[in-house]
């Protein structure tokens, strides 16, 4: 029993993980760099909802919506002001501006909602809790699950038929190839910061839905964490961050039910490291060579 | 084409076992570099199928090709950028089997980059220095303690590195940024760099692309000098016809990843099969 | 030997660094001797000397072997603790009583133990490339501190006990390490002299160390590494070179800083703490060492002096490090700043000609703040 609760936590917070590894995959696939900042876009959803709830007194759903707008505008304006000026540049140069960006928002964060820990109020989400026999599952997991369920299969349908989802597709490919074809490269870039943010506004609820702690740095360990799902399952790979994401969420509450809730953390960025030592492509990725 | 064979001393060639040419000079040495059904395939496509070459000791040999035709991957192939799926490359006798880039390097293979790949922020003098990092070591307790064995070592290091920079008349630049000169003497520098390897084989991948016709003769004349000063062979990849008729002396023409032709310059340039390559079919042509 | 414009000017560089290190210390320790010094200052001293040391280290792997290693306190932890367990170990244990004895070798100690835990973490690590590097490293960081965590050390009985995770040591055992707690009962030994003498080693090492076959070997695998490949150099050597070097560093300026205070507990040591040090480094200029020098001193001392900029000091980082990097990688940017400081340069230039000393350290001090962008491909 205690096996198989750890079993449905796991998929819960893996699919979680799924959901932010999705935004970064996207990214990482097309503009081929590492977003740092995408943990702390779901941590300014999560606080955008939170105030829409408490203080607005939107609807849940509205609530939801609202933090997706405010995530989509805010990522696409990250991408344009601080990215976009270094698509040029060294992957170092743009890898420190992305660190550079995390902490700005997180600091913002700081000083609009202040450091105290807010508690994400109750709604639809995580109101109920099912009984199944002597199993408990809170409403919260099923939605989570169904949810990530939803955004894969909508996502990969989107990239395989539409005329965006092929533009993005073409220039994950090859930039400059795309470009020659007459598609718009920074356009093409702007919607999967978009796709990836209104994403994470999800994330941001459906995470402190389950987890309702929400502060500052609340999105950054997840991020980091579904990062390391996103390179498990193989980066730029749609499947591959979904697969990538559950098994870390499985592996993560396994690690800490039975090895040390200490030691979670440590068991999560473990698995990170064999991945990339055994193999790098991660489990469904496509291996890149260097041209020369 | 009255100057093509400026630089191309009437070299008689010969024919090896391996079905190669090489100059008769070289004949009964042991060939610097020998390529056996040399190959590689990526996903199913055969960049490069059953490669034969063979490169006398001091033989300067041209690998020509229409776009695509695999040239490049034959240098990642000898350099072992890439790991061959089938035969086998030998560097004056050794075989290559299973030796990464720098075990190769150390065999006395240098090479230069189509894309030009020099040590951008470092100085000139820096970047041949690199190349001597095999032939003039101390070791890293000397340098931080700076030991008698440093002082020493660097000025050996400097002076090789300004007799090097002789041979293209660098010995000005030699404390400009390399990642600032021009796009010519960025070529040349490479081609310094390479030689301060020591290598037995110099690879040259388009060395010269973006010169202009004076620099391009000059180029000539320095391979040529370059080939008599070290007594090395060199294995160039161009497409500037003047240069390769002009100043090599095997050449062997590549397409679609498999070698159509091997011969003198007289040879190649008479050959029906090489022209197909290059202008395509007659009918078609005229079509 | 001719000594040539570049070697000049590499050689002006370093007399400058050292000068300004050796300075300051004069200038403070008299400022100490005379009582002049305010209290707050006094005791910034010693974390000063580490930061310093941090940021140097830090800037060997970011700046010279052009890699992103996002855990450097993680080395930092492993020396402080280090150099705790040891200074207990020797009072506890073998009754050394010399402070000066003890702290040296715990420092020693500290250095030796990151350098291993370095060079056990940089053989995975440095097999990746870019982004994987940088976030395997942040990893690394983050398992070292959930280890130190978990991690219980004592004395007593004449021997030395440790466990790890939550099993009790033996009664009586006087902890050194104490889990969450972390390192505990610190005599507080460190001096600003063991600070400056750490100092004055880092910059030997590491300029020493850039000037060298070995450092050359580095530099050339940071701009291009299958070229540094070609020409047969051992890329791994020289990665690891650079990376346990700094490694050996930040551990021995961890034992520093562990041993100036009465405890050490891991969140001193988290993720934040690596993107301070980075923030040093980049303010300072990529591949600067002095520019290093002197940012983390001033943005040490900034907060303790304006507290306005203590409340926001974090703010003014991130954006420290989304514009700077912009402005040195962006081309248009770079040709604007550039024509706008023309003027300023071609007065050093005509100033060069008059003192061409001066002028090569000037230009070498532009030069290598330049040096950075353009190594994408």
């Amino acid at each position: 029993m205690i096996f198989l609760d750890n079993l449905i936590n796991g998929l819960s917070l893996g699919s979680i993980y799924a959901i932010i590894a999705l935004g970064y995959t996207m990214v990482y696939g097309i503009a081929k760099m590492l977003n740092f900042a995408h943990g702390d876009v779901i941590m300014v959803g999560a606080y955008i909802a939170f105030c829409a709830l408490q203080y607005w007194g939107f609807p849940p759903v509205l609530a939801i919506v609202a933090a997706m707008a405010v995530c989509t505008a805010l990522g696409v304006t990250i991408e344009g002001l601080a990215y976009r000026p270094l698509r040029q540049a060294a992957s170092l140069a743009v890898l420190i501006t992305a660190i550079g960006m995390s902490y700005l928002l997180q600091n913002t964060a700081l000083m609009i909602w202040g450091a105290n820990p807010k508690s994400f109020p109750r709604t639809f989400i995580n109101g109920t809790t099912l009984r199944i026999g002597q199993l408990s599952v809170s409403s919260a997991t099923i939605i989570t699950i169904l949810a990530n369920i939803v955004i894969m299969i909508a996502l990969t349908l989107f990239t395989a038929k539409t005329k965006m989802g092929k533009a993005m597709r073409c220039v994950s490919e090859d930039r400059g190839a795309a470009e020659l074809m007459g598609i718009n490269v920074n356009r093409t870039i702007s919607v999967t910061f978009a796709i990836g943010s209104a994403l994470a506004a999800i994330a941001g609820v459906l995470l402190c839905s389950s987890y309702p702690i929400l502060q500052p740095t609340t999105g950054s360990m997840p991020g980091i964490k579904a990062f390391t799902a996103a390179v498990f399952g193989g980066i730029g790979s749609i499947p591959g961050a979904m697969l990538g994401g559950v098994l870390l969420g499985v592996i993560e509450i396994f690690g800490k039910a039975y090895i040390s809730t200490e030691l979670g953390d440590a068991i999560v960025f473990a698995v990170l490291i064999v991945v990339l030592l055994v193999k790098p492509s991660g489990l469904l990725g496509k291996q890149i060579r260097e041209k020369v | 084409m009255s100057n093509q064979s400026k630089h191309r001393s009437n070299t008689k060639m010969v024919p090896v076992p391996s079905g190669s040419i090489v100059p008769e000079r070289d004949f009964n040495e042991i060939p610097v570099l020998e390529t056996r059904h040399l190959g590689i395939e990526f996903g199913g496509l055969k960049a490069v199928d059953d490669f034969n070459l063979t490169i006398g000791k001091t033989e300067i040999a041209g690998l020509i090709g229409p776009n695509g035709a695999g040239k490049t991957t034959v240098f990642n192939l000898i350099t072992k950028v890439y790991e061959p799926t089938s035969g086998a490359a030998l560097i004056n006798g050794r075989d290559l089997h299973g030796l990464n880039i720098v075990q190769a390097s150390k065999l006395g293979l240098a090479r230069t980059f189509q894309n030009i790949r020099l040590f951008g922020n470092m100085t000139v003098e820096e970047n041949v220095r690199i190349g001597l990092h095999n032939q003039i070591k101390y070791d890293m307790f000397s340098g931080i303690l700076r030991l008698p064995r440093y002082w020493i070592q660097e000025n050996k290091q400097h002076e090789k590195t300004l007799e090097l920079l002789h041979i293209f008349d660098m010995e000005k630049l030699a404390d400009e940024r390399a990642g600032s000169l021009p796009y010519g003497v960025q070529r040349r520098l490479e081609i310094v760099r390479a030689l301060a390897t020591n290598p037995k084989l110099l690879l040259l991948d388009e060395p010269a692309a973006g010169m202009n016709p004076r620099e391009t003769e000059e180029l000539m004349e320095n391979i040529a000098k370059i080939r008599d000063q070290f007594q090395i062979a060199i294995l160039l990849i161009e497409h500037d016809m003047n240069l390769v008729m002009g100043v090599c002396e095997g050449i062997c023409v590549l397409n679609f990843g498999r070698v159509i032709a091997k011969g003198t310059a007289d040879e190649i340039q008479r050959n029906p099969v090489v022209i197909e390559a290059y202008l395509g079919k007659k009918k078609e042509a005229q079509a | 030997m001719k000594m040539t414009r570049a070697k000049r000017s590499k050689i002006i560089y370093n007399i400058v660094t050292f000068a300004l290190v050796i300075g300051a210390f004069f200038i403070l320790q008299s400022m100490i001797d005379a009582k002049t010094i305010s209290r707050s200052l006094k005791g910034q001293l010693v974390p000063i000397c580490c930061w310093i040391v941090m940021a140097v280290s830090l800037n060997l792997v970011i700046g010279i072997s052009g890699e992103l290693s996002l855990g450097h306190a993680g080395f930092m932890s492993v020396g402080a603790y280090t150099g705790a367990v040891i200074s207990g170990v020797l009072v506890n244990l073998y009754g050394v009583q010399d402070t000066t004895l003890r702290l040296v070798i715990a420092i020693a100690a500290g250095g030796v133990m990151a350098g291993i835990v370095g060079a056990l973490i940089g053989i995975p690590v440095l097999r990746l490339r870019g982004d994987y590097l940088a976030i395997v490293t942040l990893a690394f960081g983050e398992i070292i501190r959930n280890l130190v965590n978990v991690l219980y050390i004592g004395t007593g009985d004449g021997r030395v006990y440790s466990s790890i995770l939550n099993k009790k040591l033996p009664e009586g055992v006087t902890m050194l390490v104490d889990g969450a707690k972390g390192a505990v009962k610190i005599k507080p030994i460190s001096t600003f002299m063991a600070g400056f003498i750490l100092i004055l080693i880092t910059l030997v090492v590491v300029l020493n160390l850039v000037n060298s076959r070995a450092g050359r070997a580095i530099k050339a695998t940071r701009d291009n590494r299958i070229a540094a490949e070609s020409m047969g150099v051992n890329v791994t050597k020289y990665k690891m070179m650079a990376f346990v070097t700094a490694a050996v560093l930040a551990g021995m300026a961890g034992a520093l800083y562990g041993l100036n205070s009465s405890t050490v507990v891991p969140t001193q040591f988290t993720f934040n703490q690596s993107i301070n040090v980075l923030v040093f480094v980049v303010l300072g200029g990529l591949g600067n060492i002095l520019g290093s020098v002197i940012s983390a001193t001033a943005l040490t001392v900034l907060p303790e002096v304006l507290r306005a900029f203590a409340d926001y000091r974090m703010l003014v980082y991130a954006v420290v490090l989304i514009l700077v990097m912009i402005f040195t990688n962006n081309p248009t940017i770079r040709a604007i700043t550039s024509r706008l400081f023309a003027p300023l340069k071609s007065f050093f230039r005509r100033a060069a000609k008059y003192a061409p000393a001066v002028g090569g350290a000037v230009k070498e001090l532009g030069g290598e703040e330049e040096g950075e962008e353009q190594k994408h491909e």
